[in-house]
């Protein structure tokens, strides 16, 4: 006797899509419990951890804006596997606000958003006509490019940085301002990718052509989105920058690019939502594998290429799914 | 100084192509850019070193064994992985990435970071060629090259398995008629391209000293050569090559050593910009930019 395995949306799910909704205690706690337990997780924890997990959330936080804005442009279908052009953009905009200027921090993070997403998507805006994997390759070199470019020319402090940058007041407006972004960003673009805009963006994805054919400029779309991830990894670069107090050649390591990938490929690319999944995941994980140091890249490479071999889903939309289907095996009809 | 710069740069330039052959033989045949190259390189170079320092085989022998262990470590990464996500091209590039990534950083990780990791000169003799001093091992190296990419060149055009190779990398489809399989030749692009990395690897690496970085710095030289060269092209290989190898060495003896990597991306950067299927580039426009 053969079987196979039928998928259908649970009783609920196709409830909660209707008016239905709101009449009902169960069907609103359903609705409201996927979008508010992370809210609540993520505003109560730092109340509650001691220093060093505090720095290990700040991270999460941190990582976490880097793989949307990974997510983002992926959606839009560029795949970067250079994140920490934009991380090091940010993070050396508000460094030398800070160092030459004396600029405070609460001006220099919004201004080196701005700044470094612009600077950022103007030394991309030559190569937006590329697609798949010749984008990428430009993606990967700049960031290596930039680095020997500061080690040649010695400029902003050269292959010794910057250091001595003013720190955020205390820790809690360090953790709240981080949290609060990576909410306000995972929120608010996740309402963005659902709306029209969105939706022109992933169409650029799916069939760049037909989507011109719609009469729609895509280098203009793909400039913004873009600009917008681009201005999300310049945020947590400059962030980072008053954390550290310190900016230098580190900042366009490798691990600002392979980890945001690798959160949202481990999370599930393609809803924002995974990515921080992703983040909140592989970051406390290599904390816990600290004591093996070096290795850490090592293994974001072995869940890089399981989880693109074995689950391309990621984990989001695996969860997602046993949410709102439920599974049975049933028979095969002759 | 000039005609030992000229020298050093024909040197270089042969170095250079045979770091990228390997990558854009992969590339040509399978369409598959496989990012892990670095890695093999490296790896070929460390396995090299273990069996000739910790199991105390032969140098040759040893050199024959981790070619053969790279090429057939270049087929089972097709096998196992590749096959897998097989024409979603960024997901080969990510698993590619990934894997090198694995096999460089654990290298660092194990402590393989020194001089004393270095492969020994195959002849250690030097001559004087225009008032230059140019050891055994570069003129070595340059025959070789040389030797290797004419042999490349007749296996492409005259042997059945180097015509199928030409045939799956034309039409698919078409050569999927004639009885071609299409996985078995990718199995074995990647395999050679594995290879090919091995056999640059054993001779560039006794010039100086094996690191991971090295396995990135050589998948950027192998990107930039392929991509000015145009992916998949082998004459744009060597054509960009020289012009690479060239540039390098004259911005290092008249500029800077720290300037010779930036060329590189730049130009690499510049040719994506003009003409990204580069100088000799058979891949149709729409596919690389719209």
């Amino acid at each position: 006797m053969e079987k196979r395995k039928e998928r259908l949306d649970r009783g609920i799910k196709a409830r909660t899509d209707d008016v239905f909704a709101l009449t009902s205690w169960r069907e609103m706690l359903y609705l409201a419990a996927p979008r508010v337990i992370p809210l609540a997780v993520f505003l109560i924890l730092p109340l509650f951890l001691g220093a060093y997990w505090q720095k290990v959330l700040l991270s999460v936080a941190v990582f976490g804006l880097l793989a949307i804005s990974w997510d983002i442009m992926a959606q839009t279908g560029m795949v970067s596997l250079g994140q920490a052009l934009f991380f090091g953009m940010g993070a050396y905009c508000s460094g030398l606000m800070n160092h030459y200027f004396g600029i405070s921090p609460f001006i220099t993070l919004p201004v080196a958003a701005v700044f470094g997403g612009l600077i950022s998507t103007i030394l991309l805006l030559p190569v937006l006509r590329l697609r798949g994997v010749y984008f990428s390759m430009v993606t990967l070199i700049l960031p290596l490019m930039l680095v020997r470019l500061i080690e040649a020319t010695k400029i902003f402090g050269g292959t010794e940085g910057l250091s001595g940058m003013t720190p955020l007041p205390s820790v809690w407006v360090e953790l709240y301002l981080i949290v609060g972004s990576l909410l306000a960003a995972l929120f608010g673009f996740r309402r963005m990718m659902a709306s029209d805009y969105g939706l022109v963006l992933k169409g650029i994805r799916e069939n760049d052509r037909s989507v011109i054919s719609a009469g729609i400029n895509i280098y203009w779309y793909k400039a913004q989105a873009l600009f917008i991830s681009a201005s999300i990894g310049a945020f947590a670069g400059a962030f980072m920058t008053h954390v550290y107090m310190f900016v230098g050649m580190p900042v366009f390591a490798l691990d600002y690019s392979i980890l945001p990938m690798a959160a949202a490929i481990v999370g599930g690319p393609g809803t924002l939502a995974g990515a921080t999944l992703g983040a909140c995941i592989l970051i406390p994980l290599s904390e816990l594998l600290r004591g093996i140091g070096g290795l850490r890249i090592v293994f974001y490479g072995i869940f890089l290429v399981l989880f693109i071999v074995a689950l391309p889903e990621g984990i989001f939309h695996y969860i997602h799914r046993k949410y709102n289907q439920f599974e049975r095996w049933v028979e095969v009809e002759k | 100084m000039l005609e030992g710069t000229i020298i050093y740069a024909i040197i270089n330039s042969v170095v250079l192509a045979l770091t990228a052959i390997g990558f854009n033989l992969t590339f040509g045949i399978s369409g598959i850019a496989n990012f892990g190259y670095g890695a093999f390189y490296v790896l070929a170079a460390y396995c090299t070193w273990m069996m000739t320092n910790l199991l105390k085989l032969s140098y040759p022998l040893s050199i024959t064994i981790s070619i053969l262990f790279c090429t057939l470590l270049g087929a089972l990464l097709y096998r196992l992985v590749l096959i897998r996500v097989r024409g979603q091209v960024l997901s080969e590039v990510i698993a590619t990435f990934g894997i090198g990534l694995v096999i460089l950083e654990l290298f660092r990780y194990l402590g393989f970071v020194g001089f004393e990791y270095t492969l020994p000169v195959f002849i250690d003799k030097s001559f004087i060629i225009a008032g230059t001093y140019v050891d055994m091992q570069r003129i070595l190296l340059v025959g070789t090259g040389t030797v290797l990419m004419v042999s490349l060149w007749l296996f492409t055009h005259h042997t059945s398995l180097g015509l199928a190779f030409r045939g799956i990398a034309q039409d698919e489809r078409t050569a999927l008629t004639f009885g071609i399989d299409a996985d078995k030749i990718a199995t074995l692009a990647v395999a050679f391209g594995a290879g090919l990395a091995a056999i640059a690897a054993t001779l560039i690496i006794p010039l100086g000293s094996i690191s991971p970085d090295e396995g990135y710095d050589v998948l950027i030289k192998a990107l930039a050569v392929s991509i000015i060269g145009g992916l998949g092209s082998n004459g744009g290989v060597i054509l960009a090559s020289f012009v690479i190898g060239f540039a390098e060495r004259f911005t290092d003896a008249y500029i800077g050593s720290h300037w010779t990597m930036i060329v590189n991306m730049a130009s690499i950067f510049l040719v994506l910009l003009v003409k990204p299927s580069g100088l000799f580039g058979k891949q149709k426009e729409l596919e690389e930019r719209i």
